[in-house]
């Protein structure tokens, strides 16, 4: 099973009084601390080594700085980032070699990014110190010395002892000791872990539960052994001595507990480090895109220092008579000077990958998720609560889904349990129906006695615990008994069972001291004795109890899936009941059979001794237990069945309907049986009347091999995709046919198992290409793993699609984590799916709105501002890389230091990111009505569109440049015969620059509140205003005034003037004739749309203006 | 409006000549090779016909191509605060004048390649009317910005204002004749305040440009400034421009409101506007033609 580590230290210090011992492990070895439990001899004290020692720490999630080495650190961490980094080369070259550019020019904007940042990072392990803080100061009861002792949680050591009490968190994972309650059990939530609000029992260890104060734990010597610290939430869970840290104890006066785990490898703490780092395509592509312009950066360096050495090649051109070098630059080597030469050029460049850029995007993806989380549409009055976004890097992403996969139960559907009927030997009970007992009683034909332990069965077969703020006055109640009682459970099936239970005349009470208590229709209480429960698990698909009756008999009631009681009875009209439950399953319900069997004293002997003998097993306790169940949960009479509704969730289907439409293809995984999933899916739409259904199931398969089956179903595709192909986008249309798949867990697994022979193809493939061909897919009977596999096959297979995963549950978390986006909605099943996921919301029904309206919003912002980044750089840039051409590759600049520096910081930052965040090209309701098409597979960020921005980038930029160039070249533009010098024909440039930029943009926006006129307009004011404040007078601080009045100078002369207008224009025409021409002639969706709207617009106009007249 | 330009410009007159002497029939041939130190000044005169009278006030510019002014070793290499009258970089200019900031451990005023490299060659312009030589009056001030002249450049300040006290301790640049306080006669003009000086300091953007060099005022309403006839252009040839393939012209102009001669302008304006308008019936007749189908074939979404 495993072995001990390291049992050679000996813990200096402290007195320990429990040694815990670490077994390597890689099965549930928790379940073995109640026989390994064994006193060592006195003054044997051990301590597992290394792991001891880490696992003292204190807690700290990503805890990265502290006070003092923030600085160093926080900047070494930021310049870890390629951009940083190169950045961070640029400025370091422009203060060593002689460069074109002041080292300002790039310095200033970086230390501005790397601040805002360090503000951002400070600011956010502030936030978690303060949390952090007040965890490990929160005082913590020890045991030292046989004395009680408050410290502060971050002493605390694995193997201390420590007290708990009522209300109190758990600090860290215990072994639990023993309990104030004599029965040595306690009381647990898992609000904080995972929401579930029940009542959870847990049991001391056999061996101690007999120390109940300070001394006596003291005197306690042991050797525990546990596992390495694992994330897994749910499998120790099982433990019954294990509690966790997070969870808090309740109706417990107070416990005792030793330290197993501690601060960071708590199971709380582990669970939450594990989520990975997920990265958008459009992250990716812009990547890609500074690459290339990387790559185009060092061509034109390249380019300019080849032409440089050519062109100076004749003497006089290198160094005229007029510009003599100095002596130090004469005797430099000639590949020196080459070198520094190319790095001068990429500095005088290197503007063309914008710093600002990363800033901004940042700046817009976390700004923009309050746009998500601001959303009244998506705010739920039921909870009160709104949509919660874990993580912005993702936003833009949620425009690009193409797959989406959602559970059902909680998902699709309320997860709000409503007990429909049941159907006892046949005959059917419909609560609703009935509401006094008597036209009850004339309905039924049924032998009484099978009715009434039906009724009991279901009353005491469940783990329903009942919500006792006041347990004191428990006998009072009596007086009134109707009053309904408040059940919690963690599984809603059973609340809905019970309090069905109840409207039918029979209502659980409570369960006191092992005595459950059932009021019956004649308003007596009945006390059964709660003898034995096998809890309810995934595998048998059942539960039982065994109680004995108030007149001694001892029954067994056992409720579970049909398919795993059908098996197991023995007599009852198992065929009526069959046939109810599946037109019940048909129906979308959710069903349950009930069954029962009457066990004779020594029958019960026998199986207590053959659980204690499982109980008390040292290895595969689970097994062994499983066994016994197996064993005992025979030959059963059948009692009937149970219907519980699910109901679908408002507007699960018309979602699903605009998903589709919006051309995402949505798959159900389900954990459910095939027909109820299957219902669910005809309910919501997934499924149609006219979708021809696959099925891939186990059932199937046995029938035929898994390979024929496979090919069939390929072959029935393929004869309709032929010409299908090019429009799955258009599922919706009627002449083509819709295909809808079925596949269970079992056929998957068969799918996924890897082959060895590899003789009949991959299995994958043909699955791959059969859901490629179905509008709609459906997983039912899945597995946790299933269904992040079944994410997984589909995010990896060959077109790379973009896929989202929502869930509700904690069963959905592995696929929410495996999927590119992940979904969690705050549901009923605690919220271990919020949390893990990206983004949360309330309800399915937000999905549309998120998908369809934010999500396109956000992509189509996001790539605007991406390629809009580049464009207006090569703007900037292009005409410097010209003007080379013309000073004799000197690298001499063409604008001025203050509008090199302040083009990306100042000039043209706000608008942008303005327009990043409120551009809206349709309304966000045509979206929802029209899901658009056009961002599918990042289209804006595709190549083609790429080439485009770049084109348009460079065109601008030879216009600018020849544009001035042919306006100031060898002519007087002013009134008074003086002439411009260099810097005004940068200043001519860099403000036709500013203003086509800015314009551009202008063209760009459809969406104008105050808000963008301000910004646009502003910045186009604020450049002119700070062009004649930084050239209106001297600045003592610089030592060149190259600037002093250039600016207006430039305003004085007409030409200018004349020359500044029309070099916009004919910046912006290309653009312009490129938008009508395509909006004329190939118009998108989005535009015809666009030009819908306008046209229903004008009707309107038009109607109302008639109505004016008239 | 395209007409209003085309008529600003329209009375434009200029006059342009090549004086740099490659061809060898030129008269300024014999001074091509000349070097700064030549004394006495090389001189040439080149005769010249004006077909047109030129009305307005005229404006002399040289010009000179081929002349990077806008190297960026070149541009950097000045020191404002010098030229701005401060004595401590009157006596240690910027490490930017670099190699001309001393000479024989002296500080250089002006410092720097553009100060050092200032043109200096001597244009006077004389009508020729019946073998008379009438010098025409070429007025020197009014070339360099007004900003420049008043704010920008200032001479250095002390006690008095004896400019050759006031830049003692300095030397001049090495290609000068004399020294900056003995660029004119005039206190107003002379020193950094200089505004032959002045227009020089401006850097060009590109290699080919001219600049201000004198302005021929007109003196009445009834008589042209320059009447059309016969001129003679004296040059004091100083400037060596043949080592690195270099022209040097005068430029005669007159300047309407909108400057001077610029016919990018005009043709820009005029093509560009007849493109818009061939645009704009062709989307015209598209829209028509397309428009209708994309609105119908819509509707019912």
């Amino acid at each position: 099973m495993g072995f001990l580590i390291c049992l050679k230290h000996i813990y200096p210090g402290y007195f320990l009084s429990v040694v815990v011992i670490r077994v390597l492990s890689f099965q549930s070895s928790v379940f073995a601390f109640r026989a390994k439990f064994r006193c060592l001899a006195h003054g044997i004290i051990w301590l597992s080594a290394s792991i001891s020692v880490i696992s003292s720490y204190p807690i700290s999630f990503e805890m990265k700085y502290t006070f003092w080495n923030f600085v160093p650190k926080n900047l070494f961490e930021q310049f870890r980032r390629i951009a940083n980094f190169y950045f961070l080369i640029i400025f370091l070259v422009q203060l060593i070699i002689d460069t074109p550019t002041s080292p300002v020019t790039s310095g200033l904007p970086l230390l501005f990014v790397i601040t805002v940042t360090a503000i951002k990072q400070g600011y956010e392990d502030w936030l978690r110190h303060k949390a952090d803080n007040a965890i490990n100061h929160c005082p913590v009861h020890f045991i030292q010395h046989g004395k009680l002792v408050r410290k502060q949680s971050q002493k605390l050591r694995v193997g201390d002892i420590v007290m708990v009490k009522e209300n109190e968190t758990f600090p860290c994972d215990l072994i639990f000791l023993s309990s104030s309650r004599g029965d040595g059990t306690c009381f647990v939530t898992t609000t904080g872990l995972d929401g579930e609000s029940s009542q959870k029992t847990y049991y001391a260890v056999q061996d101690t539960k007999a120390f109940h104060n300070e001394q006596e734990i003291d005197a306690l010597h042991a050797t525990i052994e546990c596992e390495q610290p694992q994330p897994d939430l749910y499998k120790p869970l099982g433990s019954e001595n294990l509690l966790l840290r997070g969870a808090t104890l309740k109706n417990t006066e107070k416990i005792f507990g030793v330290a197993i785990y501690t601060g960071m490898e708590t199971k709380m703490a582990l669970n939450y480090q594990s989520k990975s780092q997920k990265r958008s395509a459009v992250e990716k592509s812009m990547n890609v895109f500074l690459v290339v312009y990387l790559g185009i950066l060092v061509s034109k360096a390249v380019i300019n220092t080849v032409l440089k050495y050519a062109w100076q090649s004749d003497p006089f051109r290198d160094e005229p008579w007029y510009n003599q070098k100095t002596e130090p630059e004469k005797k430099r080597n000639l590949f020196l000077q080459a070198f520094t030469d190319f790095l001068a050029f990429m500095v005088l460049f290197n503007y063309i990958i914008p710093v600002s850029m990363y800033v901004t995007v940042e700046m817009q993806k976390f700004l923009g998720s309050y746009f998500l989380a601001w959303d009244e549409e998506m705010f739920d009055e039921g909870t009160g609560e709104g949509p919660l976004v874990n993580t912005s890097d993702l936003n833009e992403e949620l425009g690009q889904i193409e797959y989406v996969f959602t559970d059902k139960t909680g998902t699709l559907t309320e997860n709000n349990m409503e007990f429909v009927e049941c159907c006892i030997e046949g005959h059917v009970y419909i609560p609703h129906v009935i509401c006094n007992v008597s036209s009850l009683m004339s309905l039924t034909h049924g032998p009484q006695n099978r009715e009434e332990l039906f009724f009991r069965a279901l009353c005491l077969c469940h783990t329903v615990q009942v919500k006792d703020d006041d347990s004191v006055d428990g006998l009072e109640k009596d007086e009134v008994p109707r009053k309904p009682c408040v059940y919690i459970s963690s599984s809603p099936d059973e609340v809905a069972l019970v309090e069905g239970i109840q409207r039918l005349g029979y209502t659980f009470l409570r369960l006191k001291e092992n005595y459950m208590e059932i009021l019956n229709r004649e308003n007596n209480i009945e006390k059964f004795e709660l003898l034995e429960v096998f809890s309810f698990d995934s595998v048998r698909r059942r539960m039982s109890v065994i109680v004995r009756s108030p007149t001694g008999d001892i029954f067994l009631f056992c409720k579970g899936a049909d398919s795993s009681i059908f098996p197991r009875v023995k007599e009852g009209k198992i065929d009526q009941v069959r046939s109810r439950v599946q037109r019940n399953a048909v129906e979308g319900l959710r069903t349950l059979c009930v069954a029962y069997k009457k066990l004779s004293a020594e029958e019960y002997s026998d199986v207590q001794e053959l659980l204690q003998g499982a109980k008390l097993a040292l290895q595969e306790r689970d097994k062994k237990l499983a066994e016994v169940y197996e064993q005992i949960e025979t030959d059963f009479i059948l009692l009937g069945a149970t219907a519980v509704e699910d109901r679908l969730q408002e507007k699960a289907a018309d979602t699903i309907e605009a998903l589709q439409k919006a051309g995402i293809k949505v798959w159900v995984l389900t954990g459910d049986k095939m027909e109820t999933a299957a219902a669910t899916c005809y309910a919501c739409k997934l499924f149609r009347r006219n979708t021809q259904i696959l099925e891939l199931t186990t059932k199937k398969i046995e029938e035929q091999s898994l390979h024929d089956v496979l090919f069939d179903l390929n072959k029935t595709v393929i004869r309709q995709n032929g010409s299908l192909t090019r429009d799955t986008f258009s599922g919706l249309s009627a002449d083509t046919q819709d295909y809808g798949l079925i596949i269970d867990g079992a056929a998957l697994s068969l799918i996924m198992k890897p082959r060895y022979d590899g003789s009949s193809g991959n299995y994958r493939e043909i699955f791959l290409n059969i859901c490629r061909n179905c509008t709609a897919v459906l997983c039912c009977r899945m597995a946790p793993l299933q269904k992040a596999q079944i994410v997984k096959l589909i995010k990896l297979s060959k077109e790379r699609p973009i896929t989202l995963a929502i869930g509700d549950g904690a069963n959905d978390v592995s696929m929410i984590l495996e999927a590119h986006v992940g979904i969690g909605v705050i549901g009923k099943e605690g919220r271990q799916a919020a949390r893990n996921s990206d983004y949360a919301i309330p309800k399915f029904k937000h999905l549309k709105k998120m998908l369809l309206v934010h999500g396109h919003f956000y992509y189509i912002r996001i790539s605007e501002l991406v390629q809009y980044f580049f464009y207006k750089n090569v703007c900037f840039i292009f005409p410097q890389f010209l003007y080379q051409f013309f000073c004799g590759f000197s690298q001499q600049t063409l604008y001025d230091t203050a509008y090199l520096t302040l083009y990306n910081i100042s000039f043209t930052s706000l608008p942008i990111l303005l327009y990043s965040l409120m551009e809206q090209h349709v309304s966000p309701e045509t979206l929802k009505r029209e899901p658009s098409l056009d961002v599918a597979k990042n289209a804006l960020l595709r190549w083609h569109a790429f080439v485009y921005w770049t084109f348009l980038g460079v065109f601008d930029a030879v216009v600018f440049f020849f544009g001035a160039y042919f306006l100031l070249n060898n002519t007087v533009v002013t009134s008074n015969g003086q002439i411009f010098g260099n810097w005004t024909f940068g200043t001519v440039v860099f403000t036709v620059l500013v203003f086509t930029v800015t314009f551009k943009l202008a063209i760009d926006t459809h969406y104008w509140t105050w808000i963008n006129h301000f910004v646009i307009w502003g910045s186009l004011v604020f450049y002119i205003v700070f062009s004649l404040l930084w050239g209106g007078i001297t600045w003592p601080f610089l030592n060149y005034q190259r600037m002093y009045y250039v600016f207006m100078q430039m305003l004085s002369s007409g030409p200018a003037w004349l020359g500044i207008i029309l070099l916009i224009t004919v910046s912006l025409l290309p653009d312009v004739l490129k938008k009508v021409l395509c909006r004329e002639l190939w118009p998108t969706a989005t535009e015809r749309i666009q030009v819908n709207n306008l046209f229903h617009c004008e009707v309107r106009h038009f109607l109302y203006y008639k109505c004016l007249i008239t | 409006f395209l007409v209003g330009l085309g008529q600003g410009w329209g009375c434009v007159r200029g006059l342009l000549i090549d004086y740099t002497g490659t061809e060898p029939s030129s008269p300024c041939n014999k001074c091509l090779n000349v070097s700064w130190d030549s004394t006495p000044p090389c001189t040439c005169t080149i005769n010249f016909t004006l077909e047109h009278a030129f009305e307005s006030n005229v404006f002399m510019y040289y010009g000179l191509s081929n002349f990077y002014q806008n190297h960026r070793r070149y541009v950097k290499s000045r020191d404002d605060s010098q030229l701005n009258g401060d004595n401590s970089s009157l006596l240690n200019p910027s490490k930017e004048c670099e190699p001309y900031r001393t000479n024989e451990d002296k500080p250089i005023a002006p410092c720097g390649a553009i100060a050092n490299s200032m043109f200096n060659d001597t244009l006077e312009l004389y009508r020729i009317d019946n073998d008379t030589r009438t010098p025409i009056t070429l007025i020197k001030k009014g070339i360099a910005w007004w900003t420049d002249k008043n704010v920008k450049f200032r001479n250095p300040t002390g006690d008095g204002n004896n400019l050759t006290a006031l830049f003692q301790g300095t030397t001049k640049p090495v290609n000068w004749p004399k020294p900056v306080y003995m660029l004119d006669s005039e206190p107003d003009n002379n020193g950094f305040i200089n505004e032959d000086f002045i227009v020089w300091m401006r850097t060009a953007a590109l290699p080919t440009f001219r600049k201000l060099y004198r302005l021929i005022e007109r003196k009445n309403n009834f008589q042209p400034t320059l009447q059309a006839g016969k001129y003679s252009l004296d040059i004091a040839y100083n400037y060596p421009v043949h080592s690195f393939d270099g022209r040097k012209r005068m430029i005669l102009s007159t300047i309407s409101w909108m400057g001077g001669k610029n016919p990018f302008l005009g043709i820009a304006y005029i093509t560009v506007g007849s493109i818009c308008f061939f645009l704009g019936v062709v989307l015209l007749f598209i829209h028509h033609k397309y428009g209708n189908r994309n609105t119908s074939a819509d509707i019912p979404n």
